[in-house]
């Protein structure tokens, strides 16, 4: 087993074990810091694959800014334990059997095109490279999108000031 | 030994200088706190520490002794994970970031292995400083909300409000300078402000070429003190409002691990402000043709320092001090006897210049607190949103059209 793989299993079982955490915890706060382990084990599983920027760029915005929020919103609205009930009977029936379904279906998608994957050897990408990638193949996609964050943002802003005229 | 080190450069190479960093760092974060209420004291016409040791030069001992034996105390009805987790994080955090400061430009060697004057010298070093000062954060929001208490859910709220506005002016601030250097590598942005204008005076970032970072720098440093939440902008401990803000729970050595991880983050921003405006480890003066004499400065800075400790510490008032003040002031002066050695001399350029440059904004960072009243919250929010972002905004604009006029 070579350092890579170790390294590799360590932060999937960390990422994994975050994301069953993250469903089990009952306090929000909690439920949030799983979900801070998930972004951050991701994170090293980028920087695993020789991607620096997008390792960094995941744990600035997704670890800090929009986690932060996440768990300022949490903390401002003082939000308490859940409550634990027992599963309704659509749950147990209709919902367990489709989950099992969409499990295995995820399962043997993500292994059929692994299996003829060949081993891209971990190579570090450059950020001039992936700059120019963005900002000259992709630049109307990514300008797109942040069009359409932009618009979200609007949408907010538009909503709130409704709420407080009234 | 060295065949053995060359096989494990991360045993014999990384570990010892991840170790006697360690040290150094801690020793002057503890020193750091000595070296503030000195400073603060003599601003507000008082003598600070002065009882225990020579100038209270063993108050940081006792300090840590008092902090180790005092009851730790976890309040009723308190998260235990997380009011543990808590300053763990924030002390964890805020010494990381010092790994990716590089301390000078010469490699010296351990064991047969040349290694560079910093623990790593990564591409994205300064992008990897911004992360882990982001995850920061959650130190104080954690401590805040866990501690069950109301005062700490305020100061919580307070900070995690400010660090993420002002993270955003900080962030966008340094663009100038990466957009200037072209690159993320904290190295390789100090060796981009080489050379001079004039034949004397040194192009860093300040004053470089083509756009002096002015604006950027009086963004970043604010910025940086308002992330660090310390004076004007402390509002999350401002004791007048909050008792102590977030850490108010806290007891003992989890208390002292929160002042730590404050006075760890000073010394990173010092160390940042440094490398990004005003040229890292460059020293200030041209080192060739008549200004080759600067080469000595260090030497001579060491040799009068020592000189003035002696003549001082022989009259001092009781017979420790005149026993130790001496002694210190005898090992300054050897020291400046090694530096007056030729390979020594060129050695210990860089980090001379980078910690002087550092103890100034460090000087800076107490100066200010000495001096300024604190903001009021909301003048605190509009000031971050209305003023710093806009500003560090139209600093890139400005910025990237110089760069592309001078380059056409």
């Amino acid at each position: 087993m070579t350092p890579q793989i170790a390294v590799f299993l360590v932060l999937a079982a960390v990422a994994v074990a975050g994301a069953v955490s993250l469903i089990l915890q009952r306090h929000p706060i909690h439920s949030a810091l799983s979900l801070i382990v998930v972004m951050v084990s991701l994170a090293g599983l980028y920087l695993l694959q020789g991607a620096e920027f997008i390792a960094a760029v995941q744990i600035i915005v997704y670890g800090g800014a929009i986690m932060v929020l996440f768990v300022f919103v949490i903390m401002l609205l003082n939000a308490g334990e859940e409550e634990r009930t027992n599963l309704s009977r659509m749950a147990r029936y209709v919902g367990v059997p489709l989950g099992v379904v969409f499990l295995a279906e995820v399962a043997y998608a993500i292994a059929r095109a692994t299996s003829h994957m060949a081993q891209a050897s971990p190579q570090a990408v450059s950020t001039r490279d992936l700059s120019k990638l963005l900002f000259r193949e992709y630049v109307f996609p990514f300008e797109l999108t942040s069009f359409l964050i932009l618009i979200a943002l609007l949408g907010a802003l538009l909503l709130a000031r409704r709420e407080d005229s009234d | 030994m060295n065949e053995f080190a060359a096989q494990h450069p991360l045993l014999t190479v990384a570990l010892p200088k991840v170790v006697v960093l360690l040290f150094v760092l801690l020793t002057s974060l503890a020193y750091l706190t000595w070296f503030e209420r000195k400073v603060v004291a003599h601003i507000q016409s008082r003598w600070g520490p002065y009882r225990v040791g020579p100038h209270g030069l063993l108050q940081p001992l006792a300090d840590g002794v008092k902090f180790l034996f005092k009851e730790d105390v976890t309040p009723a009805g308190a998260d235990k994970f997380a009011y543990f987790l808590a300053p763990f994080l924030s002390l964890t955090l805020a010494i990381t970031s010092i790994a990716v400061i590089p301390f000078g430009p010469r490699e010296f060697t351990i064991f047969g292995q040349p290694t560079p004057l910093a623990i790593t010298n990564l591409n994205i070093g300064l992008l990897i400083l911004f992360a882990i000062t982001s995850m920061g954060i959650y130190g104080v929001v954690l401590a805040g909300w866990s501690s069950n208490s109301k005062y700490p859910l305020l100061g919580g709220l307070r900070s995690s409000a400010q660090m993420v506005s002002y993270e955003l002016a900080l962030t966008m601030s340094v663009v100038g300078v990466i957009l200037m250097a072209g690159t993320f590598n904290l190295s390789e942005i100090v060796q981009s402000q080489q050379g001079f204008h004039w034949g004397f005076v040194p192009r860093w970032n300040l004053i470089g070429a083509p756009m002096p970072q002015l604006l950027g720098f009086v963004l970043f440093f604010t910025a940086a003190v308002a992330e660090t939440n310390r004076s004007p902008f402390d509002l999350a401990e401002a004791e007048s409002e909050l008792v102590a803000g977030f850490h108010t729970e806290y007891a003992s050595f989890k208390f002292a691990m929160f002042f730590m991880a404050e006075y760890s983050s000073m010394i990173t921003v010092s160390c940042l402000a440094t490398i990004l405006f005003f040229g890292g480890w460059l020293s200030p003066f041209p080192q060739t043709g008549m200004w080759a004499w600067t080469l000595h400065i260090p030497a001579v800075a060491f040799a009068l320092a020592g000189l003035a400790l002696i003549v001082h510490g022989v009259r001092y008032i009781t017979i420790l001090g005149r026993v130790v003040l001496p002694a210190l002031g005898l090992a300054l002066c050897a020291l400046a006897l090694l530096f007056t050695r030729p390979d020594v001399t060129d050695f210990i350029q860089g980090p001379f210049w980078f910690l002087l440059k550092i103890v100034f904004f460090l000087f800076v960072y107490v100066w200010v607190r000495g001096t300024l009243p604190r903001f009021r919250y909301d003048q605190l929010m509009s000031f971050g949103w209305k003023l710093l972002l806009p500003l560090s905004i139209l600093n890139v604009v400005i910025t990237s059209l110089a760069i592309v006029l001078t380059q056409r």
